[in-house]
């Protein structure tokens, strides 16, 4: 098939691929191998898929690449319309190449009801794919919703002690968020009466959307909650770390790794794609929240007993980060909030699964069961210091390159967010050194620890691809933004003329 | 309008005349085959052919609906009028008796029921429900509905070992008929204020001249009696009890049929009639059911209570549909009714499977672990529930959606907010039986059986019909628009209806 054909088709084929091996999966013969197999097959064919988007993409043009644009139901008028831009194309791509890895860690770990495990997770990586992809808001609210089931049920049953807690906590948290998006959503129908998200956009531009003046506010926000609820973003956080704890590896790489940027796409994409003049004027306590959120995550991070939950922590303080770039309206801010987001991705995602693979062998995240660990495993003492050094944020490593980004582009936007931002980064290089010091260097404090063994074969092939592509992020970091920059310009041109507006108001 | 009418009272009833009820008669037939076929079998013996036949009944039935839908118009003196806002109920009430009856199928034998008067009475009581969908006069309508109560009323005491069942039957009754005579007492005042129990003629002389109070008197009456069919608040109280005390097969039909026809006959009263004062009252009762229902749904550990409540919230939410305007309104409240009805008997088809001999196992404690052990069944009444919180790609979502969006454009935002909470809520109790399944470890002491043929095919029917109601919605919209013009347009020609202002 020539790359022409392959374009219009090739973002219904990255996106329902794993759903259709998913469904398949449902009628296979319960051997657990032949399962396994099946479904790394399927989530590496999706990756390689998927590799097509940014190798045809055109990188100069603004705009949608890959449309697909078909009706689908006449009342409401809701279509199949996908299609992605430099922002979401790499976080599909971020999508497809986590979920082999995913695959690959929860090979052994995962040995009771193999099945559902691997059906749900390739129903997830869809619905992840979709969020990205879907450019009607009917579509978009549809993959969204969807995310949620497999993900509540991946914890529920595949979790830890309190994993029902979690996972209900998880669902009814980020669902009822999601309720006040749907209103909004609603409502932008009824007024326009199109879910599109480019013919909504113009509307809006162009002014033909009646009552917008009074509304834009609240929409604003219902958009704005369900996503920061997802993100999370300070006050609403509190079901991350238990529905991080909780989590089979697999599920806390994809929550931290994907799902976390859901919140943080839809803030780029729809609070400042619609509603450029209610994201400036609420600018500046969102990032109040976010730079809460930076050190107030990286200060309860520092504390924490349990490894997993550190990583929990960080994660509430790096995706503060993006926040604070995206709400920065800087070119660097937005490119480095972007970055950040696939940076953290790759890094995040290869920490989940390396507290995974000390807890299959000792059961337990607490670091003070650990100390020493170098000695018997020197080759996971090794990786995970790359891996810390990356999330840190060491130059030339992937981590450094958006930090920078996002921190100059605060500091343009208001030096005082950007030098709050910065001691971020410096209480990161704290709370994680200090625990890859308190579990790797030392003595053996324990002796059950002495016999534990190195990586296994699929533990190295899971964590390689990452460590790889960390370092290449950090040494070439042009490959991505190459593509990210136009549309971030897209997304800014409008802004800057209704911050001129709003100003001349 | 008038000569036709006076032509028509001079005529005999004519062969099409019968055409306009024919699913009524071909119920009514197969109801008296079964009765006639019921002595001959031996009790002990499998009484799986009376099922046959009263599955072949209702899917006649269903045929002769779609066939009708060549004969639109008015029969047996202006007492029937079939159109495509007939046919739809006909065909959604047709159905929902043949997939009950399916399910049925392999209750009867594992709850030590005779099957004969069972399968009879639910082809009577839907033999009313069709009638109340296409009756255009009160007095039949108020027959009509007697026919399916009555039906209802017995069906619901069909577990005679259990003292349950026999209060459910009871209390129903009592209830039921206490609600029937304040519904006479609305069409007897309505017949005061307006001189006609036809709906047409009372529609013209609402819109005539200046409303007599004694017609605000008699829609409020009215809909209190229709209010306690459909279990919205405050008539609701009735349904957790009569509900847990039922055939569970027979609370899916309960809780969609006759329920279905009552919001086809509040259509027709207040929509085609153009009731007087039925804003506030709509908007009051719709409110209560949405937030009562949810919250005492959220308390409960029975399922067969839970889903009770769950109805009550869901009369609720189609009631807003009510309070919209008559174009979005009816259109939105028709597609509910569809997509609840699918949903909520497959529920309560697997439901009735679980419960087992005795209808024993009905409470959460006993959904433990269900997702180990019936894989299958799980999966299944998940999806009900997730198409009954109101997740997209199932029925349950566009059916929130048509009526939140009417709502929305007519501008009744407080009602839309308390809607959008609500569902949010319900979303809570819906999990928890999802949890439970799941993520629970079951007890080895409930025994979960293979799920027989005619259960299955139930199952795949109601599953196949909420999947497609929510990827593929056009269709059923569309005609479910296409009739409510039909039921419109009864009233514009004559005088414009004045649109309800709303609050906001």
């Amino acid at each position: 098939m020539s790359s022409e054909a392959l374009n219009s088709w090739i973002l219904t084929l990255v996106t329902f691929i794993p759903m259709s091996a998913g469904i398949l999966l449902m009628f296979f013969p319960r051997r657990d191998r032949d399962i396994r197999v099946f479904s790394l097959v399927t989530a590496l064919l999706t990756f390689v898929l998927s590799l097509h988007l940014p190798v045809h993409f055109h990188r100069t043009q603004s705009g949608f690449q890959y449309e697909i644009n078909v009706p689908w139901i006449s009342s409401p008028n809701i279509h199949y319309h996908m299609g992605i831009d430099g922002i979401s194309m790499w976080l599909v791509v971020l999508t497809t190449f986590l979920t082999p890895l995913c695959v690959l860690i929860s090979w052994r770990s995962i040995h009771e009801r193999v099945k559902e495990f691997f059906i749900l997770l390739l129903i997830l990586e869809t619905a992840l794919i979709g969020v990205f992809t879907s450019l009607d808001m009917f579509l978009f609210y549809f993959f969204w919703e969807a995310t949620l089931i497999p993900m509540a049920l991946l914890i529920g049953i595949f979790g830890h002690e309190r994993r029902v807690y979690a996972a209900v906590k998880f669902f009814l948290y980020t669902m009822v968020a999601s309720v006040f998006m749907l209103a909004a959503i609603i409502w932008l129908y009824a007024k326009v009466g199109s879910f599109d998200f480019v013919t909504i956009q113009s509307a809006i531009r162009a002014g033909q959307v009646p009552n917008f003046q009074g509304a834009s506010l609240w929409l604003f926000l219902g958009f704005f909650v369900a996503f920061a609820v997802k993100v999370p973003l300070f006050p609403v956080h509190t079901w991350l770390p238990d529905a991080h704890v909780e989590a089979p590896t697999a599920g806390s790489v994809l929550l931290a790794g994907v799902l976390l940027k859901m919140g943080t796409y839809g803030m780029l994409r729809f609070n400042l794609g619609l509603f450029p003049a209610e994201a400036h004027r609420n600018a500046p306590w969102i990032a109040v929240l976010a730079l809460i959120g930076i050190i107030y995550g990286a200060l309860v991070a520092m504390v924490q007993p349990n490894m997993k939950k550190l990583i929990a922590y960080s994660s509430i303080s790096h995706l503060g980060f993006v926040v604070l770039g995206i709400f920065s309206f800087t070119t660097a801010g937005l490119n480095g909030a972007m970055f950040v987001m696939l940076a953290h991705g790759v890094s995040t995602g290869a920490l989940f699964m390396l507290a995974g693979i000390i807890h299959e062998r000792r059961h337990t995240y607490e670091i003070r069961e650990f100390g020493g660990l170098a000695t018997p495993m020197p080759m996971y003492a090794a990786m995970y210091l790359f891996i810390v050094l990356a999330s840190v944020g060491l130059p030339l490593l992937n981590g450094f390159v958006g930090e920078f980004l996002v921190l100059s582009g605060a500091f343009q936007a208001h030096p005082v967010w950007g030098i709050l931002g910065a001691t971020g980064v410096i209480w990161s290089a704290c709370y994680l050194l200090w625990m890859y010091q308190r579990v790797f260097f030392g003595k053996v404090s324990h002796d059950e620890n002495n016999r534990l063994p190195d990586l296994t074969g699929f533990e190295k092939a899971a964590l390689w691809p990452g460590a790889v592509i960390a370092l290449v992020m950090g040494v070439a970091p042009l490959i991505w933004l190459g593509a990210i920059d136009p549309a971030v310009q897209q997304v800014l041109t409008p802004m800057a003329q209704m911050a001129s507006k709003v100003v001349g108001q | 309008m008038t000569t036709a009418l006076a032509q028509a009272m001079q005529t005999i009833p004519q062969g099409v005349d019968y055409v306009r009820i024919l699913p009524e008669l071909v119920l009514s037939i197969f109801g008296m085959i079964v009765m006639m076929v019921e002595p001959m079998i031996d009790e002990r013996r499998n009484q799986r052919v009376l099922g046959t036949i009263a599955l072949v009944g209702s899917m006649a039935a269903v045929a002769a609906s779609v066939y009708q839908a060549g004969f639109p118009g008015f029969a047996f003196w202006n007492m029937v009028r079939v159109d495509g806002f007939s046919i739809f109920f006909h065909v959604l009430v047709t159905t929902i008796a043949a997939v009950v009856i399916l399910a049925s199928y392999e209750y009867m034998s594992v709850q030590k029921i005779r099957a004969g008067e069972y399968y009879g009475l639910i082809l009577f009581g839907t033999v009313g429900m069709c009638l109340m969908s296409s009756a255009v006069e009160l007095v039949l309508i108020f027959i009509a509905l007697e026919i399916s109560s009555i039906s209802t009323y017995v069906l619901a005491g069909f577990r005679r070992r259990e003292a349950a069942s026999a209060e459910a039957s009871l209390k129903y009754f009592l209830l039921g008929s206490f609600a029937t005579a304040f519904f006479l007492y609305g069409i007897a005042l309505m017949f005061g204020a307006t001189g006609s129990t036809n709906i047409d003629k009372i529609s013209q002389s609402l819109n005539a001249g200046n409303t007599p109070v004694l017609a605000y008197v008699a829609v409020a009456l009215m809909f209190i009696g229709l209010g306690f069919k459909v279990a919205s608040a405050p008539f609701h109280v009735w349904t957790p009890d009569v509900y847990e005390g039922s055939p569970a097969p027979i609370v899916g039909l309960m809780s969609t049929g006759p329920k279905a026809a009552a919001f086809a006959v509040l259509l027709r009263v207040l929509f085609e009639a153009n009731a007087p004062g039925r804003f506030w009252m709509i908007w009051i009762s719709a409110a209560l059911s949405m937030t009562l229902g949810n919250i005492g749904a959220l308390v409960q550990t029975n399922v067969k209570r839970l889903l009770a409540y769950s109805s009550i919230a869901h009369a609720g939410y189609l009631l807003v549909a009510f309070a919209a305007a008559p174009e979005d309104g009816i259109s939105a409240a028709m597609f509910y009714t569809a997509a609840y009805a699918a949903m909520n008997v497959g529920a309560f088809a697997v439901v009735s499977h679980f419960a087992n001999a005795g209808e024993k196992y009905t409470t959460l404690d006993d959904y433990a672990g269900l997702g180990r052990r019936s894989p299958v069944l799980a999966a299944t009444l998940t999806i009900f529930l997730l198409s009954l919180i109101g997740i997209p790609v199932t029925g349950g979502f566009f059916a929130k959606f048509y009526v939140f969006s009417a709502a929305l454009k007519a501008n009744l935002v407080g009602l839309t907010i308390i809607g959008v909470i609500n569902s949010a809520v319900a979303a809570y109790y819906y999990l928890r039986i999802i949890v439970v399944m799941y993520m629970r470890e079951g007890r080895e002491d409930v025994p979960v059986l293979d799920i027989p043929a005619g259960l299955g095919t139930a199952l795949v029917l109601t599953l196949a019909a909420t999947i497609y109601l929510g990827v593929l919605p056009g269709r059923v919209l569309d005609f479910a628009q296409h009739s409510a013009t039909d039921l419109v347009q009864v009233i514009r020609p004559s005088a414009p209806v004045a649109r309800q202002t709303s609050p906001q």
